[in-house]
């Protein structure tokens, strides 16, 4: 009961931003087309949830973000491990990292659109090259700091690289991988939305746009408030999981 | 038996003097063959890029030749647009950065500060933290129009949190101590706030603030290239609308290298604000 009332009273402020909105809009303070009642965007939610626009838009959304995040993660943690483990490799690979870790990703929205088109294509190399460099850095960074007394005794215990790879480097490397994955989490949901906004016939961004330039605003609330709720929900799940995955550290 | 000791102490110094000698030397070969090597392969994946535009596997539609972009970028330079572009990206980004920082880190002070303030604030910070907040773009642009100061008001939503974040958890972690002796030494509120708190947890302000920037450059550049117009990301979407990629392409690159000098100055100016801090000691 404690703990009940303990969360309301942290949560309040929340409650008060919402009620604050809905009594803005209803008194009229400001233009009811710039601010639409927050009970009047639920309602927009709905009737989109309904008619499976935002299901559909929504789906293909994820499904980009979630291909290329995987290939980033794949690849990325695969590059960044044996860049910590092969030095040649470190030498010629470093110092293309380091160059385009400062690009900010969001100039590669229209190259992706040259290459691939208006399609799924463009978005996920898009959030794939994007998300890549901190995924790098991660493992990099994690597996350069794996015990060395670790990896002498996997191999003279006779364990191949592949896996000394798997058994002893990726366990060590893993907190700094994850970490650089949750980066990669918070880009692709930008690199994804803006992109669907700028160039895209489908998906969150599209739609928010859509919305918007046929002036029904209370959808458009509706739907970036859906997905500003979804990027916080996937990051707060994504550090559980997190949680969980180095349960074995003290 | 003090001499003999001394000796064997003198003897042990002597030996780690010289190990860390040859251990420089050896840092400063391997440093030089690092930067070799760095310098080797931007310049072989220059001359790849060059190589496999011309090689006719490619359209130059899809890949232009470096050198048609340094061309490019040569003719935006000096006959162009190149300098209006940047120096209004670099206006919005950084106005946006500036403005996120001084409110970024008075919020984050106040809330340290104020329990009523940090209760008010905390869910609100910590829910809008993780959110995608270029999602808001559109409504911004309702509210402000297509002017400059939507763009500014974007950068300053999306990099003030980082800001906020890192000055909480800096003041948070400022040695009990220092505090204790500022007040016994009569400190007021505000000398302990900028001669005490601020200065102590001012690694990781920087560090926020560090996280900020590239978040107000990609920003600022997603907001050009939504709302058109001058501008680096403007200039981008135009030339990708007329399929003009040596224009897409130099656009790239001339963010890369805008990308390159603000995050090696934001480093820069790190160390130089931190040279009391044992952080920047040689080690």
């Amino acid at each position: 009961m404690e703990n009940v009332a303990k969360t309301a009273v942290r949560y309040l402020p929340i409650v008060i931003v919402m009620v604050a909105w809905e009594a803005i809009a209803r008194l009229n303070l400001v233009d009811t087309l710039a601010l639409p009642p927050l009970s009047k965007v639920a309602a927009a939610w709905f009737d989109l949830m309904r008619d499976g626009e935002l299901v559909s838009n929504g789906a293909s959304s994820l499904y980009r973000g979630s291909a290329g995040l995987l290939l980033a993660v794949l690849i990325g943690g695969t590059l960044g491990m044996i860049m910590a483990r092969c030095r040649i490799f470190d030498m010629l690979i470093n110092p293309l990292v380091e160059l385009f870790y400062p690009l900010p990703k969001s100039a590669l929205i229209p190259v992706t659109v040259l290459w691939l088109g208006f399609g799924d294509g463009s978005k996920i190399l898009l959030i794939f090259l994007g998300c890549m460099i901190p995924v790098t850095i991660g493992a990099y960074n994690g597996a350069r700091g794996s015990d060395h007394a670790l990896l002498w005794s996997a191999r003279s215990m006779g364990a191949g690289s592949f896996r000394m790879m798997w058994d002893v480097v990726l366990p060590s490397a893993l907190p700094e991988l994850l970490n650089g994955i949750r980066t990669a989490l918070a880009l692709a949901f930008i690199l994804l939305v803006s992109s669907e906004l700028i160039v895209s016939q489908r998906g969150f961004g599209y739609l928010i746009g859509y919305l918007g330039s046929t002036g029904s605003y209370e959808g458009m609330y509706a739907v970036v408030l859906t997905v500003a709720l979804l990027g916080f929900a996937v990051d707060r799940i994504y550090q559980l999981l997190m949680q969980w995955l180095l349960r074995w550290r003290d | 038996m003090a001499g003999l000791e001394g000796q064997a102490t003198d003897q042990a110094t002597l030996a780690e003097a010289e190990a860390r000698i040859s251990h420089d030397a050896l840092r400063r070969f391997d440093d030089i063959f690092r930067r070799g090597a760095g310098a080797f392969s931007i310049l072989a994946l220059l001359v790849a890029w060059e190589v496999f535009a011309r090689s006719g596997k490619v359209t130059p539609f899809m890949l232009p030749p470096f050198s048609v972009v340094a061309e490019r970028i040569y003719t935006d330079a000096f006959h162009g647009d190149l300098w209006i572009n940047l120096g209004l990206t670099l206006y919005r980004a950084l106005t946006g950065f500036f403005i996120a920082a001084i409110g970024g880190v008075t919020l984050g002070a106040l809330m340290s500060r104020s329990r009523l303030v940090r209760w008010f604030f905390d869910p609100l910070i910590s829910v809008g933290f993780p959110m995608p907040k270029i999602a808001f773009l559109p409504i911004i642009i309702l509210w402000l129009g297509l002017y400059d100061i939507s763009k500014i008001s974007m950068v300053v939503f999306d990099a003030i949190f980082p800001v906020v974040t890192a000055t909480l958890a800096g003041i948070a972690g400022v040695d009990k101590a220092l505090i204790w002796s500022g007040r016994n030494m009569g400190a007021g509120e505000r000398q302990m706030m900028w001669q005490i708190i601020l200065p102590a947890a001012l690694p990781q302000i920087l560090t926020g603030l560090q996280v900020a920037l590239p978040i107000a450059l990609i920003v600022a550049i997603i907001a050009e290239m939504a709302m058109g117009g001058y501008g680096l990301g403007g200039a981008m979407m135009t030339a990708s609308r007329y399929a003009n990629s040596p224009g897409v392409f130099a656009g790239i690159v001339e963010i890369a290298v805008v990308g390159y000098i603000l995050i090696k100055a934001m480093a820069f100016i790190r160390r130089r604000l931190l040279v009391w801090h044992t952080e920047t000691a040689p080690s």
